[in-house]
């Protein structure tokens, strides 16, 4: 099987975000893979371990990408596609879309797969977009997967720890949920054999910008809920706390 | 050019969170001038459609076809495409449901447009659509304006608007019969389930502790076993620490785990992303821990300790000790 994961680089978890120039501060951030991501990629791992074939990464992005891609490969891809843009805002989800449609039909996968959003934007959007921009069928928050005579079972989370088993042909494309496996790491054979996959680049040209939205302005959100804080060292934040939860809300 | 509420449904009933997103058309259709219209995809829809009739709307749509009895992606596009080649809207509003999640995209891209999902709100500037999210996991709110031709297509947060603005009235209701072929639908639904019964009921729980992922190990978890046995409290989790095996599901609270609403939420190293706030914002009083005083989980908060957790709760622990 050919698999192509889709995967993106989006600011760490606990970066420090701060409203600027229409966006948020950049040089305060750092960068890793997006969570649902690195799950996807597991599980393209997993299924070329199980099956045989190739795991191709596919990352959309600027120079910086390359730094997670390495990383993917450390972990076991195969090669990767690097479409690059200094500026990916420049660039509607569709436009980015169709970007990677067209990297993604180059190389006549059997499965691909993104994680279900990004911790970023987290519009939920890419891989459905990619779907029907591939003339692919498709499950979203997928939580296993099983191939069986060139056709896939899934089995997709719903709200409330429900779940749905969804059946259809290859190829065609998986969102993945956080969760569907354990992370394995990179070894050191890993990343050093890394060093040697190909990377291919693929620079992109801005497009006309198609419709979609506009971000006009961030903030940092306002709260409207006064939550009454306790300073002091932990012993009198922890006496002040237990004090309010006694006799203030009586919920001791 | 009207405002088009898709309303969802699963076996005949409404999913409740669809009344949200009419309150919500109903909203914008009266400051944008606009009539409102509703739509609900299925397969012999007679009840759904004379009660779709009960509400303030231009207009209802029954799209019904036996294709339809079951919900796919390529039946759902296909159907509910039809009818916006027809009626040609001006915005299309979904909830942000999982179903919406997993076609409304598609949808849009068949119109040559971009889904703004997760809308949490909006306001009418100068005659003009304004919506508002959140980035980041709710650590960032942006105004978003739609840019192009119509129709725009949105998807509203769970909570965002409320169903209780919902405006009765009456309505004709139109059946419409897309045209469907077997051979077009790709996917195959299986029967829904649920894993193992579960063996902890959070839901009556009268107090919870919840560890979130700033607990960082598994071996750390004792420390916070500790301060639930201190309060009489049963031990809950975000996501992650469900999907790492440190707790088993069944204590996962959130969109995809249980809803609790205890008299007491105490929420440990927990940033507070949305799907988690849904499940345990109706608690009667919540605390949170958290170094980060800028985490979104202090917009629920009554009371909170801003500080590092590993430091505070053994001090807690000590404290309701001390007064035992
Ligand atoms: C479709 C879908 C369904 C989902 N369903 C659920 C669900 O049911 N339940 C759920 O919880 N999530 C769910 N999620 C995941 C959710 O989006 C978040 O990723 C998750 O809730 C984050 O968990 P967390 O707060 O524990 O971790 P993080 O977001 O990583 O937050 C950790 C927090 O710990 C704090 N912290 C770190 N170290 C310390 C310290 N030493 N002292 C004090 N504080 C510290 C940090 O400041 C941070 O705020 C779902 C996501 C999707 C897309």
């Amino acid at each position: 099987m050919t698999i192509i994961v889709c995967i993106k680089q989006v600011p760490a978890r606990e970066s420090h975000l701060r409203p600027a120039g229409g966006w948020v501060e950049e040089a305060d951030l750092s960068y890793e893979i997006n969570e649902p991501d690195a799950f996807a990629l597991e599980e393209g791992l997993r299924l070329k371990e199980q099956h045989g074939g190739e795991t191709v990464v596919l990352s959309a992005g600027p120079a910086r990408v390359v730094q997670t891609i390495r990383e993917a490969l450390a972990k076991g891809a195969d090669r990767a596609i690097h479409l690059e843009h200094e500026n990916p805002r420049a660039f509607s989800p569709l436009e980015t879309a169709r970007f990677m449609a067209d990297a993604i039909a180059g190389e006549k996968p059997d499965l691909v797969l993104t994680g279900l959003q990004s911790d970023d934007l987290g519009y939920g959007h890419t891989g459905v977009i990619l779907a029907e921009l591939l003339g692919l069928p498709h499950a979203t928050i997928v939580m296993q997967v099983e191939v069986r005579d060139g056709a896939l079972r899934v089995k997709r989370e719903l709200e409330g720890g429900w779940f749905q088993h969804v059946e259809m042909p290859l190829p065609a494309l998986l969102t993945i949920q956080s969760g569907i496996g354990a992370l394995r790491y990179a070894t050191l054979m890993g990343i050093k054999k890394a060093r040697t996959k190909e990377i291919r680049r693929v620079p992109l040209e801005a497009g006309p910008g198609d419709a979609g939205f506009q971000v006009e302005r961030v903030s940092l959100p306002a709260r409207s809920k006064a939550t009454r804080l306790f300073d002091g060292s932990p012993q009198e934040a922890a006496a002040q706390l237990v004090e309010k939860l006694k006799f203030e809300a009586r919920v001791l | 050019m009207s405002i088009l509420a898709v309303l969802e449904q699963r076996a005949g009933a409404w999913n409740r969170v669809s009344f949200e997103t009419l309150a919500a058309a109903q909203q914008l259709g009266e400051e944008l001038g606009r009539e409102v219209s509703a739509a609900v995809a299925g397969a012999g829809l007679e009840n759904l459609a004379s009660e779709l009739g009960g509400h303030r709307l231009g207009r209802g749509y029954a799209v019904d076809h036996p294709l339809l009895e079951n919900y796919t992606a390529d039946g759902y596009t296909l159907a509910l495409g039809q009818l916006i080649e027809r009626i040609k809207p001006f915005l299309v509003l979904f909830p942000h449901t999982y179903q919406a999640r997993d076609f409304a995209p598609k949808l849009a891209t068949r119109s040559g447009r971009v889904l703004l999902s997760d809308a949490i709100g909006h306001r009418v500037e100068n005659g003009g659509l304004v919506m508002v999210r959140q980035f980041f996991q709710g650590k960032i709110n942006a105004d978003l304006r739609f840019a192009g031709e119509p129709p725009y297509f949105a998807s509203l947060q769970a909570g965002a608007y409320r169903a209780d603005r919902l405006a009765p009235g009456s309505c004709p209701v139109e059946t419409f019969r897309p045209e469907l072929e077997a051979a077009q639908i790709r996917t195959r639904p299986l029967e829904v389930f649920r894993e193992a019964e579960t063996t902890v009921d959070l839901g009556s729980a009268e107090r919870i502790v919840s560890v979130g992922r700033g607990i960082r190990e598994a071996d750390n978890l004792p420390m916070v076993q500790k301060l639930a046995e201190a309060l009489g409290a049963e031990l809950a989790a975000s996501r992650p620490i469900c999907d790492n095996g440190w707790l088993p599901m069944e204590r996962q609270v959130g969109s995809s785990g249980q809803t609790v609403s205890p008299k007491l939420y105490l929420a440990v190293g927990i940033s507070g992303a949305i799907q988690h706030l849904v499940g345990m914002k109706g608690s009667k009083t919540i605390v949170a821990i958290n170094k980060d005083p800028e985490a979104p989980i202090f917009e629920v908060a009554d009371y909170g300790i801003v500080g590092d957790l590993f430091q505070v709760v053994p001090a807690l622990v000590e404290e309701l000790e001390k007064r035992k």
